[in-house]
C-alpha cells in the first residue's frame, strides 16, 4: 500500500520534472505558432466584418463583444464574387490548373519509364540535360513564347497557359517520377517483356497502376503551383477579366482598390480556399510533393 | 509451310489473313491522319472558341488526356509496321519523344534565344553588343535591384534555415501536440505569394495618428508609444518588411522537411552524448547538426534559387516603388511596362547564372548516383 502510494507520486514527480524540463520547448512553440498564424487570422476576422468596421477599428476589437450580429456580415463575399468577379476569375483557375496537371502527368510518366526501363542512344545525356532544366529560371522562356504565341495567336487563351505549365513543369515531373519508376523490382518488368508484353502494354498495365503514389505527390504539387502562380499567368492570359485567374485579379485589386479592406480581405480568402482545403485533407501527400517538387525552376 | 509450322490455335480465316495486311497497313495511315485532323481541331476550337469556358475545359481535358494516349498508340503501332531492327531502336524515341519536343519548344529553344536577344536592342533588331548588361549591372536602378536581392538571399535563407531548424528541434520535444503546432507553422506555404501579400499590407496598414489603427503592427508600435508609420515606404527598411512575408512562408517549409531529418537521428547517439555530460546546446552543435548536414545543404539551396527568383511578393506589395525592386520583378516591368525585351533577357539571364553552379551540382550528383 505503502510502497504503492510511493510509486505514485514517483510517477507524478517523474512526470512533472518532465513537463517543467518541456516547458520552455512548449512555450516557445506555442508562441510562434501564435505569431505565424495572427495575421492570416486578421485576414480571416475582417473578411467577415462590415466594410465601415474595418477602416475605423482594429480587428482584434471584434473579440470584445464576439456574439453581437452586427459586428459580423458575408456581404464581402457576396461583393466580391459578384461584382468584383471573383466567381468568374475562380472558374478560371479550376479550368486552367487541371488540365495544366494532367498533360504534364501523361507526358512524363511515358518519358520516365522510357528513361527508366529502355535503352536507347543519347539516354543518360537527355536525362542530365532534363535534371539541367529543372532549375533553369522560368523567366528564360518567357520573351521567346510571348513572341512565338503572338505569331500564333495563342496569346491570352487556355490553350497557351496549360501547354507553358506543361513546359514548364515537366522537368521536375520527368525527375520524380523517373525516381520512382526506376525503383521498380526488374524482375517484374522483365517477366512481362518474356511474357510477350510490348512495351506499351508494360507501361500501361503495370508500371503505371504501380506509380499512383508518386503521380498523386507530383499532382498535389503541380496543381498548387499552378493554382498559386501569377506570373505564367499573367504573361500568357493577361488581365482581360474573361480569361484572368484569381492570383491576377486579387493582384489587380490590390493595384486598384488599395485601401477597400473588405474586398481584399474577402477575395484573398477566396483564392485560399481551395490550397487549404487540399492543405487539411491531403497534408500528407501535400509535404511529400512539396519536399520533392521544391527544386523546380 | 503449313507441314513445318506448329499448329496454332484460333489463326483467323485464309481471307481475312490475306487483307490484314493491307488492312493493317491502311488502318496505320488513316488513323495517324484522323488523329492529326481531331488534334488540329480541338487546337483551333479551344483558341478562337466563343463556346462555354465548361465545354472548352472539358474538351481539353478529353483531347489532354485522350488524345495524348491516341497519339502514343498510335506512333507506338506505326513502329511496330517497321522492320524488326529498326523497329526497337526507334520504340523509345515514341516514348520521350513527346517530351523532349515540348521541353525543346518550351525550356531549350526559348532560353538559346533569350540568350541572343540579351546581346540586341529593345525591339531585338540590332546588336547592340554588352549594352544590355552594362545596363543589368552597373546602371543606378539595377544597383538597386541588385543589393535588395543580395538583402534577399541573405536574409531569407538565414532566417529561415536557422529559424526552420530551431522549430525542429524544439516541436520535437512537445509530445502530442506536434502536429498542430506544426500545420499552423506551415500553413503560409499553401497559400500564393499574392494571397500571403494582401495578408501582410493588412498587417502593415497605415492610418494617420489620431485615428485608431488597423493594422497589427503599427497597433503595437503606437502602443508602445511610437507614431505609426508607413512601413512599406520606409527606405531601405521596407524591404525587411518585404522579406519577413518570404520567411513566413517558407520557415515551415524547412522546419517540416528538416524534422523528418532531426527524427532520423539515432536515440542512443543523444543518449550517450548526455551520459557523457554534453549539455543541451554542446548536443544539438555537435551531434545533430553534422548529422543532418546533407539535408540543411539542400534546403539552404532549395531556399537560395526560390528566393532569387522573388517576383510576386514585391510585384504585388510596391511594385519595385521606394527602392524595392528585385531583378525578376524588373525583368517583368522591361518586358510589359517599358518594352524594351534586350534589356528583360539580359536581367533573365543574370538569373541563369546565378542558378548555374546548383545546376552543375545537380547533374553531377545524379550522373554519380546512376554509376
Amino acid at each position: 500500500m505503502r510502497l504503492g502510494y510511493q510509486t505514485r507520486s514517483d510517477i507524478w514527480s517523474y512526470r512533472l520534472r518532465k513537463l517543467v524540463s518541456s516547458a520552455p520547448a512548449r512555450i516557445a512553440v506555442v508562441l510562434i505558432a501564435v505569431i505565424w498564424t495572427l495575421p492570416s487570422a486578421g485576414l480571416l476576422v475582417s473578411s467577415l466584418r462590415p466594410a465601415n468596421d474595418i477602416t475605423t477599428s482594429g480587428w482584434w476589437t471584434v473579440f470584445a463583444h464576439p456574439f453581437e450580429a452586427s459586428v459580423w456580415t458575408v456581404d464581402n463575399y457576396v461583393q466580391v464574387l459578384t461584382a468584383h468577379g471573383l466567381a468568374k476569375a475562380f472558374l478560371n483557375s479550376v479550368l486552367v490548373t487541371v488540365p495544366s496537371v494532367v498533360i504534364p502527368i501523361t507526358i512524363a510518366a511515358f518519358a520516365a519509364y522510357a528513361f527508366a526501363w529502355l535503352e536507347f542512344p543519347g539516354r543518360k545525356v537527355l536525362f542530365s540535360v532534363v535534371v539541367g532544366l529543372m532549375v533553369v529560371p522560368l523567366q528564360m522562356s518567357l520573351i521567346p513564347l510571348l513572341r512565338l504565341y503572338t505569331q500564333m495567336d495563342l496569346n491570352g487563351t487556355f490553350l497557351g497557359v496549360w501547354l507553358a505549365h506543361t513546359g514548364f513543369g515537366l522537368p521536375l515531373a520527368i525527375f520524380l517520377l523517373f525516381g520512382y519508376i526506376s525503383t521498380l523490382p526488374g524482375e517484374i518488368i522483365e517477366s512481362a517483356r518474356v511474357d510477350g508484353a510490348s512495351p506499351l502494354t508494360t507501361f500501361s498495365r503495370l508500371v503505371l497502376p504501380l506509380s499512383v503514389p508518386v503521380v498523386a505527390s507530383f499532382a498535389i504539387f503541380q496543381f498548387l503551383w499552378v493554382w498559386n502562380d501569377l506570373l505564367v499567368a499573367l504573361v500568357f492570359l493577361g488581365t482581360n477579366e474573361e480569361v484572368t485567374v484569381i492570383t491576377a485579379r486579387l493582384a489587380a485589386l490590390v493595384g486598384r482598390r488599395g485601401e477597400q479592406w473588405q474586398v481584399l480581405t474577402a477575395g484573398a480568402f477566396v483564392s485560399m480556399v481551395v490550397p487549404l482545403l487540399v492543405f487539411f485533407f491531403l497534408q500528407r501527400y501535400f509535404v511529400r510533393g512539396l519536399t520533392a517538387g521544391s527544386v523546380k525552376g | 509451310m503449313a507441314a513445318n509450322t506448329p499448329v496454332r490455335r484460333a489463326r483467323p480465316p485464309a481471307l481475312l489473313r490475306l487483307a490484314a495486311g493491307p488492312l493493317r497497313l491502311l488502318a496505320s495511315l488513316i488513323v495517324p491522319v484522323i488523329t492529326f485532323l481531331v488534334l488540329r481541331w480541338a487546337f483551333t476550337f479551344m483558341r478562337d472558341t466563343e463556346a462555354s469556358k465548361l465545354l472548352v475545359g472539358a474538351v481539353a481535358l478529353i483531347v489532354g488526356v485522350g488524345a495524348v494516349w491516341v497519339l502514343y498508340l498510335v506512333t507506338d503501332n506505326l513502329v511496330s509496321l517497321l522492320p524488326q531492327r529498326i523497329r526497337e531502336t526507334v520504340r523509345p524515341f515514341v516514348f520521350v519523344g513527346p517530351a523532349l519536343v515540348i521541353l525543346g519548344v518550351y525550356l531549350v529553344y526559348p532560353a538559346i534565344r533569350t540568350i541572343v536577344l540579351s546581346f540586341m536592342d529593345r525591339r531585338s533588331e540590332e546588336f547592340v553588343g554588352l549594352a544590355n548588361y552594362a545596363f543589368a549591372l552597373t546602371s543606378e536602378d539595377m544597383l538597386i535591384a541588385l543589393r535588395n536581392n543580395l538583402l534577399w538571399l541573405i536574409f531569407v535563407t538565414s532566417f529561415v534555415v536557422s529559424l526552420g531548424l530551431v522549430i525542429a528541434v524544439l516541436v520535437d520535444r512537445i509530445g502530442r501536440w506536434e502536429p498542430i503546432a506544426k500545420s499552423f507553422i506551415f500553413l503560409p506555404m499553401a497559400i500564393s505569394a499574392v494571397g500571403a501579400a494582401v495578408i501582410w499590407k493588412f498587417v502593415y496598414s497605415f492610418q494617420p495618428i489620431q485615428r485608431p489603427q488597423i493594422g497589427l503592427l503599427n497597433a503595437v508600435y503606437t502602443a508602445l508609444g511610437g507614431d505609426p508609420q508607413g512601413w512599406l515606404i520606409l527606405k531601405p527598411w521596407n524591404n525587411f518588411f518585404l522579406i519577413v512575408i518570404m520567411i513566413w512562408i517558407l520557415t515551415g517549409f524547412a522546419m517540416v522537411v528538416l524534422s523528418a531529418a532531426v527524427k532520423s537521428v539515432p536515440g542512443e547517439l543523444l543518449e550517450a552524448s548526455r551520459i557523457d555530460g554534453a549539455s543541451e546546446i554542446r548536443i544539438f552543435f555537435r551531434v545533430i547538426i553534422p548529422y543532418i548536414r546533407g539535408t540543411l545543404i539542400t534546403i539552404t539551396t532549395t531556399v537560395l534559387i526560390m528566393v532569387l527568383k522573388v517576383f510576386d511578393i514585391v510585384f504585388v506589395m510596391t511594385s519595385g516603388q521606394h527602392d524595392t525592386e528585385v531583378i525578376a520583378n524588373r525583368m517583368f516591368r522591361e518586358m510589359f511596362s517599358f518594352g524594351d525585351f534586350g534589356r528583360s533577357s539580359a536581367l533573365a539571364v543574370v538569373l541563369l547564372v546565378a542558378v548555374i553552379p546548383v545546376m552543375i551540382y545537380n547533374v553531377r550528383s545524379i550522373e554519380q548516383s546512376r554509376r
